[in-house]
Parts: C-alpha cells; structure tokens; sequence
C-alpha cells in the first residue's frame, strides 16, 4: 500500500493540515478536491494519497477510544500570564483568542478511558491551540496524567503534536520537560506502559521529554519530527537537507520509531500492544 | 584589564586607556603622576560598580557570553587538579562539547560534568562551540551512571548556546538523548549538584540540568530560547534580541524569584571574567556548602526532594470546585 509515497515537496514548505470549514476542500499534498464529510468518514485521511490531516482533540479522541468512557481528568486547569510576556501581541489576549477558537483551556485533553477493553490514561495535543506549544498547563496536566496512570496502575498513551515549549512561559515552560520526564521514570519503574503516538508535527520541548520517553514509539505517515525545526538546521549550518529529513520514514530508517502506522489502523495497533504487554 | 571589552564597558575602557597614557607620560617626562592615576583608579572602579550595578537583562546574556569568561574547564582545574578526563559514549564516539570525569572539590571526591566551548578557534571548533550532539549527552548519562555505581556526588556546569541543530544531531536523535537524560537523572540515588555558569541555552542545558540543587553564577542567563531566536519569531529580526532579553525573564534574578533556581553565586564587580580567583573562590564555596547540606539526606530522601522540586514548576489557574482528590 502506497501509503508513504514519496513527496517532491521541499521540507521547508509550511503545510497546512488542518481540516477547513467548508464543504470541500483541497488536499494539500495532492490537490484532490475532497468531499469534506468523505475525509471526516476517512479519519482525516486523504482517500487519494493518504495524506494525513490534522486532527482536532475531539476527532483524535473519537477515533481512538470506546465511545462513552471517556472520563475528562484536570480540564479546569487554566494557563496564567506568569511574565506579563508582551511581543507583538500579549500571551494573554493570544490565550483568550485560543480559547474562543478551540472552545478548550489549552493544547491538551487528558482523562480515563477504554480502548478495546484496556482502561487507559490518555492525552491528546490539539495543534490548534497556540501549535500544542507546552507551558505550566500542559506540563502539569501531562504530568498528573501519567502520576495518576502510575497510581492506578494505568498504561499512558498520549497523542502529541506540539510546537515545543511555549516561549511566552518563559523558563517555566522548559522546566515542564523536566516535570514530565520525571513523572515518566516512576510511571516506567512500576512497569507501567507508556506509548507516545507522534503526529504532524512533534517537534522541540515535547520532542525532548515525553515525546521519546516511551516503551514503544509510534508514528502517523510523513510526520514531521524532530528536535530543530529544518529551517533552523539549515540556516545554523548552511547544509542542505538530505530529502524525507525529519519525517517519519526518516525517523524510522533512523532508529527512533518502532512503527509507522496508518491512522485506520492505529487504533487497533495500540490495542494489540496493549494486549501484548498487559499481565493476563 | 580586559582585553575584549563589551559595547557597555567603553567608558572603563577609555578610562583605563587614559591610565596607561599617564603612566607612559610620567615615565617619560619622569613627573610624579601617581596621586592622578589613583584617582583615575577609583573613577575607574566607580565606573565598573555602576555600570555592573545597573546591567540590563540583555547586557548580562553579553556577559555571560564574554570570550574570557571562566568556562566549565577553568572550574574543574582549578579545584581538582588532579581530575581525570573520561571519555565517549561508548555507543559512536567522544563529544568535546561536554567533558566529565573523576575530581575533587575541597579533597571530597566527585564525578564532574560540565559543556565546553573552546577558547580559540580551533578548540571552538574541536567542541563545536558548546553546543552538544547526541554523543555528549549519552556519555554525560553514562558518567552520571558510574558515578551512581561508585556513590559519588555529581558537580555539572553549564554553559551552552544550547544543543547542536544539526543534520547528524537529528539523525541521532538529539531529542531522545537529551529526554533520556532528563527522565534518568531523577532515578540516580546521589547527590547532583548543577550551576549554570554562563549560557543556558534551552533544552541543551537542561539535558544536564537535573539536580537537588540549581545554582546559577550572577551574570549567567538560563532560557528556553535564545534572546535572538526569540526576537526572530516575535519582531522577525534577530536585532530586538535586546527586548527579547528582558521579556524572557532569563537573568538569575528573575529566576530565582521564580524559583525555578536555588542561589545566586554572586561575581566580582566587572564580571567573572575580570577576577577569576574570586569567582572560583565564591563558586567552591558554594557548590560545598549545598553538597554538605545534601550529604544528611538519605537515598530516598534525595530522590524525593529532586522529584518534588521540579514538580513544584509551574504556574497555572486551578478553579478549587473542581479539584479532585
């Protein structure tokens, strides 16, 4: 299955995946014109080149797990304006906007659930709130996810996208890859299972704590991953990248994958390992 | 006297330029000039005092990147003069952009880990500036492992623009070195001591950043990204790297009052680099006074205080009907 065909496209091209509000719209790696409720049906999917488009917390959520056991753990939880952190626009007014657009908190959703007939902690980053950039919020609600995974004795499957840490939190932001980290090496000393799914695109602060923290590391076709973004690497280094750099065949050619799965099957692939690591 | 003078320190500069023409002058004409030169001396030193006093966030980021600023290295050295260099990662090969290996501090045995810049151009580029690859952090982990094993405490200094953003970087996976480091250095069961000494640059510092205590030399800067990378994202123009600076809250005072450091080791009046003997007196001091402190706690005890201080990071809104537990 021709599910990872190989793109023309430079790396350093901005794509944009998420799905539009429209009836139809254009598959940005193939140019179909798309039925908007045949990509819905198809998981986000492009039915003609499978590319794959992001998806929101909800979409995410709803493909992965029973539908009805999804109990919502932490979601009062609420980013403040720690440095008063004023660029071009203040967080705050950006966190607002964020808010209003997503209708969440913040860039993650995290809660109890069941998949197959796996209780589960589970954690799903939504790229829409602020690119799933990682401040105190995400960082602590990851991090009661996989302590409260730890005590219940829960595997921890998170399913990230994320910009890196968020620059507006400042130091406090970084210090959530610390947080989460160590939350992970009690998680994993309780022989516990931690699978991170990687999706266009898990990139920086995320990349380089819990994102590559797990037992298994699975990742959606032609995600861009990595810990610098390409346009960085090129410009501190003057090199030319080699072609596919940063995305998930690279990734998995590289080592750092175990799989590469198709949305369709993801949910199935995350059972059976479920499955295989579980005590019964 | 400096050789290298930032923009900010001009007006020391010319003064102490003015100095040494005295000088020439009286031995020249043989004319007792010493009571000016004392003079020019004390305006000199009042100069440096106001303009160390007053330092804005990006000046410090200057500072702390100063080229004869006391590296990592210069530390190491000067407390153990007997420290013994160990090498690689044992997985694809010996980074110089971090040292480590077996030291003592005041006679007390310790596993030093620490980053390296160079300080001419070769060496700069024998360690790639300071800015790790994959290789560094994994030999950093493996010493930190032996230090574990042999129930040694653990000294890192830090001092990186960060780590290397590069295609073999990625292709080695700097990311899930530096997330193994994180994740691993809160299951070794000794005391770590880390001081940021000059840059802390990002997730690249942090890689060998986990310690009971976080100690940060008074002109260093601790950031999650660099004051230009910064500027570059907000203003696209790395020259508002200034206003960067100050938005970040990344200078030791800021982040000690954020609590996200333990203490400030204080610098002399112009900077480390301007006195090493005392930088490295009131850095020893420092670093023995906490691994004392850390000393009368147990295993367990370690463990806990290591987890719960990083746990405590974080600032956020929690409505309190809602709170479980």
């Amino acid at each position: 299955m021709p599910f990872f065909r190989k793109r023309t496209q430079s790396t350093l091209k901005v794509r944009k995946r998420d799905i539009p509000h429209g009836l139809w719209l254009k598959c940005p790696s193939c140019n179909e014109i798309i039925f908007k409720r045949e990509l819905d049906k198809a998981l986000g999917v492009c039915p003609k080149c499978e590319h794959h488009f992001q998806l929101d917390r909800d979409a995410r959520l709803t493909m992965l797990i029973e539908p009805d056991t999804f109990e919502e753990w932490d979601s009062e939880l609420c980013s403040l304006d720690p440095l008063e952190f004023t660029g071009t626009a203040s967080y705050s007014s950006k966190l607002e906007q964020n808010m209003k657009k997503t209708g969440h908190k913040d860039a993650i959703t995290c809660g109890r659930a069941k998949m197959g007939e796996y209780p589960v902690a589970i954690g799903v980053m939504d790229f829409q709130f602020l690119g799933a950039s990682m401040g105190s919020v995400v960082g602590e609600k990851v991090t009661r996810l996989i302590e409260r995974g730890t005590e219940e004795r829960l595997p921890v499957i998170i399913s990230c996208a994320s910009g890196g840490a968020r620059m507006y939190e400042g130091m406090y932001s970084l210090m959530q890859m610390a947080k989460t980290s160590a939350a992970l090496a009690r998680h994993a000393a309780a022989g516990l299972l931690y699978i991170p799914v990687l999706t266009h695109p898990t990139t920086a602060g995320v990349m380089a704590s819990y994102a590559t923290l797990g037992d298994v590391i699975i990742a959606e076709p032609d995600a861009l991953i990595g810990f610098a973004g390409p346009r960085v690497i090129k410009e501190t280094t003057q090199q030319d990248l080699p072609e596919g750099f940063q995305r998930s065949e690279f990734l998995l050619e590289h080592g750092l994958l175990d799989a590469i799965v198709h949305r369709k099957n993801l949910k199935q692939t995350l059972i059976q390992m479920l499955e295989f690591t579980s005590a019964t | 006297m400096t050789t290298y003078a930032l923009p900010f320190e001009k007006p020391i500069v010319e003064l102490e330029k003015k100095v040494q023409d005295l000088r020439s002058f009286s031995q020249n004409q043989d004319i007792d000039v010493s009571q000016e030169i004392e003079q020019m001396q004390q305006k000199i030193d009042d100069t440096r005092r106001d303009i160390y006093g007053h330092l804005t966030p990006w000046q410090k980021v200057q500072v702390a990147r100063h080229p004869t600023r006391p590296y990592p290295i210069d530390y190491i050295s000067n407390f153990s003069p007997e420290f013994l260099e160990l090498h690689g990662d044992r997985l694809f090969a010996d980074d110089h952009a971090i040292v480590g290996g077996f030291g003592k501090i005041a006679d007390k045995k310790v596993l030093f880990i620490g980053t390296c810049k160079g300080r001419d151009t070769k060496s700069n580029l024998k360690c790639n500036f300071g800015c790790a690859y994959p290789e560094g952090y994994r030999k950093a982990l493996r010493l930190m492992k032996l230090a574990a094993k042999f129930n040694l405490p653990i000294v890192t200094f830090i001092d990186t623009p960060g780590a290397f953003p590069g295609v073999e970087s990625e292709e080695r996976h700097i990311a899930e070195a530096i997330a193994v480091n994180l994740r691993e250095s809160f299951t070794l069961p000794v005391p770590i001591v880390v001081v940021i000494t000059g840059e802390g640059g990002s997730g690249g510092a942090l890689g060998i950043g986990i310690g009971n205590r976080v100690l940060i030399l008074e002109h260093s800067y601790y950031s999650v990204i660099s004051p230009e990378g910064c500027a570059a994202i907000l203003w696209k123009d790395r020259a508002f790297a200034d206003k960067a600076a100050e938005a970040l809250h990344l200078t030791s005072d800021a982040l000690l009052e954020m609590k996200l450091v333990d203490e400030i080791i204080p610098e002399p009046v112009g900077g480390a680099h301007s006195d090493y003997e005392a930088v490295f007196e009131n850095m020893k001091n420092a670093i023995l006074r906490n691994l004392e402190e850390l000393q009368e706690l147990s295993t367990e005890e370690l463990m806990q205080q290591r987890y719960e201080k990083f746990r405590a990071m974080g600032v956020f809104e929690e409505p309190e009907v809602k709170k479980k537990k």
